[in-house]
C-alpha cells in the first residue's frame, strides 16, 4: 500500500493513500468535530464542521473529504478554525427549534453534543424557524422535519446501504426538505420502515413511534397480566445505554431489569425462533422433497417482507410462510400460554422488545391476528426498553442476574443467532442436517454464513437428499443484488436468508444508536462486536439446535402436535400480497 | 409495471407511450435524468406525480431521485400550465397605478386565483416583479405579448383576444 506523509499540527503522520485529512488525524489521535460525516456510508462534506488548514490551499477546506497529499501541512487549532466551526453550528442553530428539554434527542444528540463541544454560548444569527408538519402517518417511524439539519444521513443510508430511496433532498434554499417525494409522509411511498434512517440521524428529526406509554398503562392496569418478549439482538446492545462496551451480553441484568418494571412473565423470543426453525426447517424440506416452489427465502424480518412486496412481488412465493418469531410468540402469548396456565386470554397483554422499528409495523398487520386477538399489543424498540429502565429508576449495572420465565423462556443457541445475519440459515442447517440424516453434526459452526461480507454462499451435504446450495444478504441494498442475480439465472439457491438491515438485527432500527464520533474512532465495525457476543454466547450454551429444546418438544406433544399441522397452519403460517410502491400508482388506474 | 396513466382513447399518443418513447430513447446514458424529465414535460405540458411515478419506474430509479430534481430545477413543473399565461407585474410602479385591482379581476373573470390555471387549459394567472416597463405601468406580459397603461375595462378584451387567437389556430 502506498503510504502518503503529512504534518497535522506538527504532529507527523503517515496513512494510506487515498485517505481524508479526517482519517490522517484520526490515526493521530487528533479529535476533529463531524457532523453530516457517517463512516462509510455519508462522506459529502455538507455541514462544514470539520473544516482545517491546510497550508497552499484556499480557504478552509472540510476534512472529512480532503484527500491527503505527500507533504501536506495541516492545522485543525487555530483561531480562524474554531471561529468559522462555531459560526457554521450557530447557522444550523439559528433556525432551530430549541426543544432540548423535551426532545428525545436530549443528552444523545449529536448536535447538543456539538454545541457544548464548541463552546457556543450564543447564537448570534436569527434564522426563521420552518413550519413543516410531522409525519406521524406510520406505526414505525415519526418525521420531524423542523429539527433536521439537512445531513443526509438517511437520505444516504435509505438509498446506498438499503437501496430503498424513500427518503431525498427536495426543494431548494430556505425550502430545502429531506422527506420523501412530493412531501408525502412515509406511508405513501415506499419506505419498508426498517429505520435505518432513525439509527443514523445525529438528531432528533427521526424516531420510532413511542409506545412506552401503552407498556405502562398496561403494567399499571391491575386487570391485564403483562407478558414481555425479548428478541435474539436485544440482549446484544442494550448494554450500550448504560455505559457498557459495545459487544456485551446483557440478557440476565435485562431479565431483572424487565421484572422490576412489573411485567408479570419475562419469556424469550429465542423460544419462538426455535420454533420458527423447526417449521420453517420442516417447511424447507417438503418444498426440497414434493417440487414446492425453490429457493425458500426467510420471511422473518418485516422490512424485507415489505420490500420483497412492494419491489419484488415476483418473489412472493418463494417466502416462507412461516411466522416470524415474534409473531409465533404473539400467536401463542394467547392461546396456548393461557390455556396451559388457566388465564383468560383477553386478558393478556403482549409486549415484544425489539431491535426494530419495522416490528412495530409487523405487529399491526392484518395477517397477524390468528389468535383472535391482536396477538402482540406492544412493541418496544431496544432504545425504549432503555429509556423505561431509566424512568423506572433502575441502575441497571448493578441489578443482579435472573432468568426468564418458563415455559417460553426456554431457549437454545440456535434461536440466539437469529440475531446476526447468517444466523437463521445456521440454525435451520443445524437442524435441518441433523433431522434429515439422522447423525450428529460434528462441527455446529457454518462459518460461510457467519462475517459481515453483503451476500454470502454455501453448499451443505445432507445425504440423502443432496447438496444444498444456501446465500445470505443482510441490508436490503444487498438483497436487491441477490435477486437480481437469481432473477437473471446468474445464480441457484435452495434456501435463501435475507434479513432488511445490514448485520442483521444486531444493526436494527431499533438498537442503541452509535453516533458519528464513536464510529470514526471504534477500530472494529461496531457490527462485528455485536455479532462477536452473539457467537461467542451461542458458543458457551449447552443447548444449541432448536430440535433440541425440551420447551419446544412439549409445546408440540402438549398442544401443536406436529411441524406444519393443523393448529401450526392456523396461528404459526401466513401469506403476503404484492403492494404498491407509491400510493400515486395504486390510486390511478388505466 | 403496467400503465397507469389515463390516456384517453383518441389521443395522439398516451402519457405512458410518451414516456416510453422518451425513456427508451436515452437507456443506457449517464444523467439522462434532467433531458428525459424536459422533453416528457414539454410533451405532456407538465409532470404530475403519476407521470414522475411512472418515469421513476421506467428508469428504474426512485421516485424521490426524480422528484429531488424535479422540485430543484425551476424550469420544472408539477402543475399544469395554460396556453396563455398572463404575468402581471406587481412592482411599486405598477402596483400604485392599480395593477392589484387588475390582478383581482382577472381573477374574476376567469374563476381562477393567482398560480391557476383554467380548467379548459387556456389560461395561467401570475404574479411578478417588476417587469422593467415602469413606463408603461400597469402592465403585463401574456406570453411574450406585452400590454400596458391597462385600465379594468381591458381585461375583458385581453381575455377575449387571446381565446380568440385559440379558437383561430385550432380551426
Ligand atoms: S435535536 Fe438535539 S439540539 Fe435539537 S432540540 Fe433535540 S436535543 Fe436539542
Ligand atoms: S425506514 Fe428504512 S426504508 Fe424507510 S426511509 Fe428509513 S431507511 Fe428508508
Ligand atoms: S432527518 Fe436526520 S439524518 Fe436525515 S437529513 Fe435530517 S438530520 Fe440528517
Ligand atoms: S463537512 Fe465534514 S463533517 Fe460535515
Amino acid at each position: 500500500m502506498e503510504m502518503v506523509n503529512l504534518t497535522i499540527d506538527g504532529q507527523e503522520v503517515q496513512v494510506p493513500k487515498g485517505s481524508t485529512v479526517l482519517e490522517a488525524a484520526q490515526k493521530a489521535g487528533i479529535d476533529i468535530p463531524t457532523l453530516c460525516h457517517l463512516k462509510d456510508i455519508n462522506k459529502i462534506g455538507a455541514c462544514r464542521v470539520c473544516v482545517v488548514e491546510i497550508e497552499k490551499a484556499r480557504g478552509l477546506q472540510p476534512s472529512c473529504t480532503y484527500p491527503v497529499t505527500e507533504g501536506m501541512v495541516v492545522r485543525t487549532n487555530t483561531a480562524m478554525v474554531r471561529e468559522s466551526r462555531k459560526a457554521v453550528v450557530e447557522l444550523i442553530l439559528s433556525n432551530h427549534p430549541m426543544e432540548c428539554l423535551t426532545c428525545s434527542r436530549s443528552t444523545d444528540c449529536e448536535l447538543q453534543a456539538l454545541a457544548k463541544k464548541l463552546g457556543i454560548k450564543e447564537i448570534r444569527f436569527q434564522g426563521e424557524n420552518s413550519n413543516f408538519p410531522m409525519d406521524t402517518s406510520n406505526p414505525a417511524i415519526v418525521r420531524d422535519p423542523n429539527k433536521c439539519i439537512l445531513c443526509r444521513r438517511c437520505v444516504a443510508v435509505c438509498n446506498e446501504v438499503q437501496g430503498v430511496g424513500a427518503l431525498g433532498l427536495n426543494e431548494r434554499g430556505f425550502n430545502s426538505i429531506v422527506a420523501p417525494a412530493f412531501q408525502h409522509p412515509l406511508s405513501e411511498v415506499n419506505c419498508v420502515y426498517c429505520g435505518q434512517c432513525v439509527n443514523v440521524c445525529p438528531v432528533g428529526a427521526l424516531k420510532e413511534k413511542d409506545e412506552m406509554q401503552k407498556v405502562w398503562d398496561a403494567i399499571n392496569d391491575p386487570e391485564k397480566h403483562v407478558v414481555l418478549q425479548t428478541a435474539p439482538a436485544v440482549r446484544a446492545a442494550l448494554g450500550e445505554e448504560f455505559g457498557l462496551p459495545i459487544g456485551t451480553i446483557v440478557t440476565k441484568k435485562m431479565v431483572a431489569a424487565i421484572r422490576r418494571l412489573g411485567i408479570d412473565k419475562i419469556f424469550d423470543t429465542d423460544f419462538t425462533a426455535d420454533l420458527t426453525i423447526m417449521e420453517e426447517g420442516n417447511e424447507f424440506l417438503d418444498r426440497l422433497q414434493n417440487g414446492g416452489k425453490l429457493p425458500l427465502m426467510t420471511s422473518c424480518s418485516p422490512g424485507w417482507v415489505k420490500y420483497c412486496e412492494q419491489h419484488y412481488p415476483e418473489f412472493l412465493d418463494n417466502l416462507s410462510t412461516a411466522k416470524s418469531p415474534q409473531q409465533m410468540f404473539g400467536a401463542l402469548a394467547k392461546t396456548y400460554y393461557p390455556e396451559k396456565c388457566g388465564i383468560d386470554a383477553a386478558k393478556i397483554f403482549s409486549v415484544s422488545v425489539m431491535p426494530c422499528t419495522a416490528k412495530k409495523y409487523e405487529r399491526q398487520r392484518p395477517e397477524m391476528m390468528d389468535s383472535g386477538f391482536v396477538d402482540v399489543d406492544a412493541v418496544l424498540t431496544t432504545r425504549e426498553l432503555a429509556a423505561m429502565i431509566k424512568e423506572a429508576g433502575l441502575d441497571f449495572n448493578s441489578l443482579p442476574e435472573e432468568d426468564y420465565d418458563l415455559p417460553m423462556g426456554i431457549s437454545t443457541g440456535a434461536g440466539l443467532i437469529f440475531g446476526v445475519t447468517g444466523g437463521v440459515m445456521e440454525a435451520a442447517l443445524r437442524t435441518v442436517y441433523e433431522v434429515v440424516t439422522g447423525k450428529t453434526l460434528e462441527k455446529l459452526e457454518f462459518v460461510e454464513v457467519r462475517g459481515l461480507e453483503g451476500i454470502k454462499e454455501a453448499t451443505v451435504d445432507v445425504p440423502p437428499v443432496g447438496t444444498v446450495k444456501v446465500a445470505v444478504a443482510h441490508g436490503l441494498g444487498n438483497a436487491k443484488k441477490l435477486l437480481e442475480r437469481i432473477k437473471a439465472g446468474e445464480a441457484e439457491y435452495h434456501f435463501v436468508e435475507i434479513m432488511a438491515c445490514p448485520g442483521g438485527c444486531i444493526g436494527g432500527g431499533g438498537q442503541p444508536r452509535v453516533t458519528g464520533p464513536e464510529r470514526m474512532s471504534l477500530e472494529d465495525n461496531y457490527l462485528d462486536l455485536r455479532a462477536q457476543a452473539v457467537y461467542n454466547e451461542d458458543k458457551s450454551m449447552k443447548m444449541r439446535k432448536s430440535h433440541e429444546n425440551p420447551a419446544i418438544k412439549t409445546l408440540y406433544e402438549e398442544y401443536l402436535v406436529k411441524p406444519l399441522g393443523e393448529k401450526s397452519h392456523h396461528l404459526l403460517h401466513t401469506h403476503y400480497q404484492a403492494k404498491p410502491k407509491y400510493q400515486v400508482l395504486a390510486e390511478k388506474e388505466c | 409495471m403496467s400503465c397507469q396513466c389515463q390516456g384517453k382513447t383518441g389521443e395522439k399518443e398516451s402519457k405512458c407511450e410518451i414516456i416510453d418513447r422518451v425513456v427508451d430513447k436515452y437507456q443506457g446514458q449517464e444523467g439522462s435524468m434532467i433531458p428525459v424529465l424536459h422533453e416528457v414535460q414539454q410533451a405532456i405540458g407538465y409532470l404530475p406525480e403519476d407521470v414522475q411515478a411512472y418515469v421513476a419506474e421506467k428508469m428504474g430509479v426512485p421516485l424521490s431521485e426524480v422528484y429531488g430534481v424535479v422540485s430543484f430545477y425551476a424550469l420544472f413543473t408539477t402543475e399544469p400550465i395554460g396556453k396563455y399565461k398572463i404575468s402581471i407585474c406587481l412592482g411599486t410602479a405598477c402596483y400604485v397605478k392599480g395593477s392589484g385591482r387588475i390582478l383581482e379581476e382577472f381573477e374574476k373573470k376567469l374563476g381562477i386565483k393567482v398560480g391557476e390555471t383554467t380548467e379548459d387549459g387556456l389560461f395561467t394567472l401570475e404574479a411578478c416583479r417588476c417587469l422593467g416597463a415602469c413606463g408603461l405601468a400597469p402592465v403585463l406580459v401574456v406570453n411574450e405579448n406585452v400590454h400596458g397603461r391597462l385600465k379594468i375595462t381591458d381585461v375583458p378584451e385581453i381575455i377575449e383576444k387571446y381565446r380568440a387567437m385559440s379558437r383561430e389556430e385550432a380551426s
